[in-house]
């Protein structure tokens, strides 16, 4: 085998422009591709893990039709404390999850005592919230985190708010909400801190302690509007659905139907559908690749095969087996795929290294991103997979129109 | 027995409709360690009948028999294994394969044909170009050697695998005529040092007269020869 490799180098090495410009172009389009790869990646693990890891958290429990009227924070979809014990027994039996945040949710007026303006407020048990969304200290762009996140008689408001109403921290401000019973109830808090703006439903809500937020809404039960839940492995949201969903499938409500549902980020922000159209991009880069391959290779071994017709004859008459000129101008294509995978990653790996050197910033709806591309082994090794098989797939013509050539046919051809 | 026996032999080709008789039903025998020559004008056959004598075609009618194998039975894989183990070839154009060197050459059927072990391919390749005068060019590519250098190569190529049988359709074609000379000589001299039957065609009459057996052929038939030896 390696004699046949041997000489399938040297013959590559016989049409060395025509070599180099074919593996430039299969270098070219593997830069291309593993950058993206990169780099959309990058962009795709950014977004998500804000929207997961400050916000959303990987699933979350309601309840059911609670998630489908989401826009008003319906405070008569809240979970019964019954509810809330049996979620919490089926969430402490995952060996998947990590930690869960329950939490209330209402609209709320805002005020400073001259202005007023609407806001959507979270109320949240300080230390399971940033256990459960550990990037939620982080999003604090002025004060810090006290009692864990937000101390008792506090309020972390969102920076859109801030700055629109020039607050300033130590401010002391109005909530004004309605209850459930349809009463209103105001309550002073003082500003502990603004939190940066991230992308997504709940990335401009404001943060108060959860009692604060029960006795705001005059609650009589320990009722939370949704749970927040965070998993070891976000690989296995599909699993980890599944399998809370069954834990939670015999609450049934009134009507004998299941009644919680148990949603996915994905479901809950509308930056799946970009993470989808990213996937999309990138596997339509990867059937381009496929096409660059596909086809430089393929012209240039039935270029190489056409130009050496007599040769080709002179090989067979001398008795060389069809089978191992069938292996020589397979190993040509798979040659040229090699070198062309083997640079192309050399210099992809090189470019994404100078990318982490000179971090590239780009602006997405409010925020100023910093890209930190990185390549996972098995995206390296799919790709090269895919270039060398593609490379052997487009020499298979050209080489079995070799070893089936007639010997008397070829060695008259001119 | 002869190491080639042909009775009756016939070849048509079809050109569209049109059916063209290029032999007609020819009987001959060749011994082993004959130095044998086919002569004739273009399109007598010659080049017909070499290459059915080296399994590159194969009859239409009659009987072919090569190293008591009847050739014609054979298909494309056993017949390139035949030639492989068998066969050596000789072409008109030298048919050097470009990138590789001299030596390079004449071991490629060691290394690609019969497998041998390096050792013994250094060895036979060595053996060859120092019986065929080229050891010092081992190392040149074809494009740096003189056309009699190159088929001098393609002699020692012919012979590398030890075949029973050598085939040269025109070696001489492409040659002034001392080089022609000194290449029927080397193929005589190659016979009485390794004892291989060599069989070649040619239509230059002045260096037919080298052969020990001569077959005049003349439009697919064999006719009397002046020259030579007619069996």
């Amino acid at each position: 085998m390696l004699k046949v490799v041997r000489l399938a180098a040297r013959n590559l090495a016989r049409y060395g422009r025509r070599t180099l410009l074919t593996a430039g172009l299969i270098i070219l389009g593997i830069v291309a591709v593993l950058l993206f790869v990169s780099v959309s990646g990058s962009f795709k693990g950014l977004i998500v893990g804000q929207i997961t890891d400050s916000m959303i958290g990987h699933l979350q429990v309601h309840r059911k039709g609670y998630v489908a009227s989401i826009d008003n924070l319906p405070l008569n979809l809240n979970l019964k404390p019954g509810q809330v014990a049996k979620i919490e027994q089926a969430l402490d039996g995952m060996a998947d999850v990590v930690a869960w945040s329950p939490r209330v949710k209402f609209g709320a007026m805002f005020s400073n005592f001259t202005e007023t303006t609407s806001v959507r407020l979270n109320g949240v048990i300080p230390e399971r919230e940033t256990a459960a969304m550990p990037m939620m200290i982080g999003r604090l762009v002025q004060g810090s985190a006290a009692d864990g996140l937000v101390a008792r008689g506090n309020v972390l408001i969102p920076e859109i708010l801030a700055k629109g109403m020039k607050i300033k921290l130590g401010d002391t401000v109005v909530l004004v909400a309605t209850n459930l019973d349809g009463s209103v109830n105001g309550k002073t808090f003082v500003v502990q801190g603004v939190l940066g703006d991230v992308t997504g439903p709940g990335g401009r809500d404001g943060y108060i302690h959860l009692d604060d937020a029960r006795e705001l809404l005059r609650m009589t039960d320990p009722e939370v509007s949704e749970i927040a839940v965070r998993l070891k492995d976000p690989g296995r949201l599909g699993q980890a659905r599944t399998q809370l969903e069954q834990a939670l499938s015999d609450i049934r409500n009134p009507e004998g139907q299941a009644a919680l549902e148990v949603h996915t980020w994905e479901g809950l922000s509308p930056f799946a559908n970009i993470a989808h159209m990213i996937d999309l991009l990138d596997l339509f880069i990867r059937i381009m690749l496929v096409g660059i391959v596909l086809i430089s290779v393929m012209n240039v071994m039935i270029m190489s095969v056409y130009e050496r017709i007599r040769e080709i004859g002179t090989i067979s008459a001398i008795g060389t087996p069809p089978r191992r000129i069938l292996g020589l101008f397979l190993s040509e294509g798979l040659l040229l795929g090699l070198v062309g995978t083997v640079i192309g990653t050399i210099v992809s790996l090189a470019l994404v290294y100078v990318l982490n050197l000179w971090p590239v910033h780009i602006a997405f709806a409010r925020q100023q991103l910093v890209l930190a591309p990185s390549l996972a082994a098995a995206d390296v090794l799919l790709i090269a997979g895919i270039v060398l098989a593609v490379a052997v797939l487009a020499s298979l013509q050209p080489a079995w129109k070799a070893a089936r050539m007639d010997p008397i046919t070829a060695l008259r051809h001119v | 027995m002869s190491l080639v026996h042909a009775q009756g032999l016939t070849k048509t080709y079809r050109a569209g409709d049109v059916e063209v008789p290029a032999i007609r039903g020819i009987d001959f025998a060749i011994d082993q360690g004959a130095l044998v020559a086919f002569i004739g004008p273009s399109g007598s056959g010659k080049s017909t009948l070499l290459n059915m004598i080296g399994c590159l075609d194969k009859p239409d009618g009659g009987q072919l028999r090569v190293l008591d194998t009847d050739v014609a039975a054979l298909d494309r894989r056993a017949a390139a294994d035949f030639r492989g183990r068998h066969i050596g070839f000789i072409f008109q154009d030298f048919n050097l394969i470009p990138v590789l060197s001299a030596a390079e050459n004449v071991e490629y059927p060691l290394l690609m044909v019969q497998d041998w072990p390096p050792a013994k391919r250094r060895a036979r390749v060595a053996e060859l170009l120092e019986a065929v005068g080229l050891a010092e060019q081992a190392g040149k590519r074809p494009d740096q050697l003189s056309g009699g250098q190159k088929q001098r190569v393609a002699v020692a190529r012919a012979l590398a695998t030890q075949p029973k049988l050598v085939l040269a359709d025109e070696p001489t074609a492409n040659l002034d005529h001392d080089t022609a000379y000194r290449i029927i000589a080397l193929m005589r001299k190659m016979r009485d040092e390794f004892g291989t039957t060599f069989i070649f065609s040619t239509h230059d009459p002045k260096i037919v007269g080298e052969a020990e057996v001569v077959f005049s052929l003349e439009d697919g038939r064999l006719i009397p020869s002046a020259g030579g030896i007619h069996a």
